[in-house]
């Protein structure tokens, strides 16, 4: 079972495309998969044929279990492990004894708080008085307000309950682990919408361009020349990544949130960032993504715009290391050259992890990326 | 009495109460090597001698078994001795004496002896002297039956402290950390409470503490000012008293965070810090919410080259490591 995404800890295998015998290649879509967000198409990497299907339609597995074998094309008699490199299989209960320290184990029993379900913030992971009290405190909020009786949820109701715990694991960790920076500006956008004012002029509909995917290629670009902001904190340490794989934050109907990526999106043109966007969210509003879109991206941005609101200080999503809001366009005083005029402006936001980078660097990122924004012409270069 | 305050070395405090216990008490005296003319070889006794004379303030030969063995028997003839070894490392050659003899007279003549006797002693390095006469050794005596430890760390301790040993009917060795004589500081000329009963609270701190003694002490309080300015509060406790350690207050302060490093001066295998750990074990195991850390010299013989001996010791940023690495990557 693949992690498809930080938060996810466990997955539901509803459907399986390939059967025992089928010869598969990197990239084909082997089975389906329900996270508590959303149903994932998964893929396999590596060439093969399908040995054996090890997990059953419906069953719902740790992340890292094992579910199916794969006999690769290189080396026959080698197994491979299939869909992703988990770690070995484990029979039965958790192999391993959680590492949980003699008062965090009391408080723990105290409080009623299940110690499995926490995620150790102390040396080597191991479990704190500080990570019980963190839960119990909400155990006990939530006790608090709807004491015994629960009524039977329905499906939807169970899932919206389970993909909101899972934001909130994340999001509580995020706040506590990452020291946040935020820094903002405001952007006169003239510039950039009578660009794509004239571009939209010769389009017919359905190509039409928005200001949102001018603001992921600006931001792509930026997150290109900005190291410190685009990658991964992990083991205590700062990995920088490679390519630019855009999260970008799609809200779903009915509540919650998903942040698929945008792959290489620093170099994809504006036309296909549009359609990369289109796609993407329309997907994830029914559901079904690609596992490699869930594969950490490597810096998110999130647009509240649609919804109104001028400023959103985001909160970043582990382990990536910052996260770039947008608020809404709009038409506002804005003194240029002396004079006071209308322009359509964005306020954009940049949340920093200041183990990672500091405000001077996280400054020149955000004026880089004003520059793209202001001039996408050059952008386009 | 007017209490008011003065300002003092650690040295001059140790003389003054020299001074006051020889003029209060004409059963004490001061014996040891060079304590005389030469004014002691850390200048303590410096003016004593030309005060109080040489029948007060005698002069040895060099040998320790000799003049320590002379104190117990002046001791139990009923004098009050303040004797002075002139560091911890040259203690071994009276060892015999103070462990066979001081340790065990009052035990093994059923009470009828005891031996109300006081020796001094530097301890310690960061003076350059090298290794034999640099080394932290109070964790081997604080092994003995019989014996009490006291090992001042503040200016009023070394004031304050020597009045009650002297009034103890049993045997009390004192430990001077060499490095701590020309620390200054201001006290009181008629102090609260003149105990030697156990540990103090140096800095109050929510998140960990860091136990010291001796010339660790101060070192402690930079460490925690240095993780103070990080987001850490660190309670530093002064263990004072290294036996009988003063277990109730140790406990107490790990009870309220959780945490423990020790910071001591000695090597750890088998040191002082290694008992204060076990206690912690045996009282606070249910408290603890990381295994309890040790800072303490490197187990090698005292450098004598000054940026060896330094690497050797335990210093500041060790201890902001060590408290760093218990409390983990998410912060407290």
């Amino acid at each position: 079972m693949p992690s498809l995404g930080a938060d996810m800890e466990s997955g539901t295998l509803l459907e399986w495309r390939v059967k025992p015998g089928d010869v598969v290649k990197r990239g084909d879509i082997v089975a389906v998969v329900d996270t508590s967000k959303a149903e994932i198409e998964v893929e396999i990497f590596q060439d093969g044929t399908v040995e054996q299907l090890l997990v059953a339609e419906g069953t719902r597995v740790p992340v890292g279990t094992v579910l199916a074998t794969l006999q690769t094309t290189s080396d026959e008699s080698e197994r491979a492990q299939a869909p992703s490199a988990p770690p070995p299989p484990t029979e039965g209960p958790s192999a391993e004894r959680p590492r949980v320290s003699p008062v965090a184990r009391r408080a723990a029993e105290r409080l009623g708080v299940d110690i499995t379900s926490l995620h150790g913030s102390g040396p080597n992971g191991a479990i704190t008085l500080a990570d019980v009290q963190g839960t119990a405190g909400s155990t006990q909020a939530a006790r608090a307000v709807k004491p015994d009786e629960a009524p039977a949820p329905s499906v939807a109701a169970d899932r919206q309950a389970a993909m909101r715990q899972a934001i909130g694991a994340l999001m509580a960790r995020s706040k506590k682990e990452i020291p946040h920076y935020y820094l903002q500006s405001t952007i006169d956008l003239s510039g950039a919408l009578e660009w794509l004012g004239k571009a939209n002029e010769t389009r017919p509909m359905s190509e039409r361009l928005l200001p949102a995917a001018l603001l992921l290629s600006a931001t792509a670009k930026a997150a290109k020349e900005a190291p410190a902001m685009n990658g991964f904190w992990r083991s205590d340490a700062f990995q920088p990544a490679e390519h630019v794989h855009l999260g970008v934050a799609v809200s779903l109907r009915g509540g919650g949130l998903v942040a698929p990526a945008i792959r290489d999106a620093d170099r994809k043109s504006v036309d296909e960032l549009m359609a990369s966007l289109n796609d993407l969210v329309r997907r994830a509003r029914v559901g079904v993504l690609r596992s490699s879109e869930m594969f950490d991206p490597t810096i998110t941005v999130t647009n509240l715009g649609d919804l109104g609101a001028e400023v959103v200080h985001g909160v970043i999503y582990p382990p990536q290391v910052a996260l770039v809001g947008f608020g809404a366009v709009g038409e506002r005083p804005w003194a240029h050259s002396g004079m006071l005029g209308v322009r359509p402006l964005v306020t954009v936001t940049l949340a920093g992890d200041h183990r990672v980078s500091d405000g001077a660097e996280g400054s020149r990122v955000l004026a880089l990326g004003g520059r793209y924004r202001q001039r996408p012409e050059e952008r386009e270069k | 009495m007017r209490s008011t305050a003065t300002t003092i070395t650690y040295r001059d405090a140790i003389r003054e109460s020299i001074r006051e216990a020889m003029l209060a008490d004409e059963r004490v005296f001061l014996m040891g090597e060079d304590v005389g003319a030469y004014g002691g070889c850390f200048g303590v006794s410096r003016g004593v001698f030309e005060e109080l004379g040489p029948e007060r303030i005698r002069d040895t030969p060099m040998s320790e078994s000799a003049f320590v063995g002379a104190g117990i028997g002046a001791a139990m003839a009923g004098a009050r001795p303040i004797v002075e070894v002139m560091t911890v490392n040259f203690c071994l050659l009276a060892l015999d004496q103070i462990m066979n003899n001081a340790a065990t007279l009052s035990h093994m003549s059923g009470g009828q002896f005891c031996v109300p006797l006081v020796i001094r002693m530097a301890t310690g390095a960061g003076r350059q002297v090298a290794a034999q006469h640099s080394h932290s050794l109070e964790g081997w005596l604080a092994h003995i039956p019989g014996l009490k430890l006291l090992a001042p760390a503040t200016v009023q301790d070394a004031r304050y402290m020597l009045a009650p040993a002297l009034a103890d009917p049993n045997p009390v060795l004192i430990f001077e950390h060499a490095s701590l004589y020309n620390a200054e500081d201001q006290i009181p000329t008629t102090p609260a409470t003149l105990d030697i009963g156990g540990a103090a609270l140096r800095r109050t701190g929510a998140d960990l503490t860091l136990i010291a003694y001796g010339g660790t002490v101060p070192t402690a309080l930079v460490a925690a000012e240095q993780l103070s300015s990080e987001g850490v509060e660190a309670e530093v406790l002064d263990l004072r008293v290294l036996r009988p350690l003063d277990e109730h207050t140790i406990l107490e302060s790990v009870a309220r965070t959780h945490r423990a490093v020790i910071v001591d001066e000695a090597w750890r295998s088998g040191s002082l810090a290694a008992e204060v750990s076990a206690r912690i074990m045996e009282g606070a195991f249910y408290e603890l919410d990381a295994p309890v850390a040790r800072v303490g010299s490197a187990e090698v013989p005292i450098p004598y080259a000054g940026h060896l001996e330094q690497a050797a010791l335990p210093q500041a940023q060790d201890i902001v490591a060590a408290a760093n690495e218990m409390i983990g990557a998410a912060g407290v």
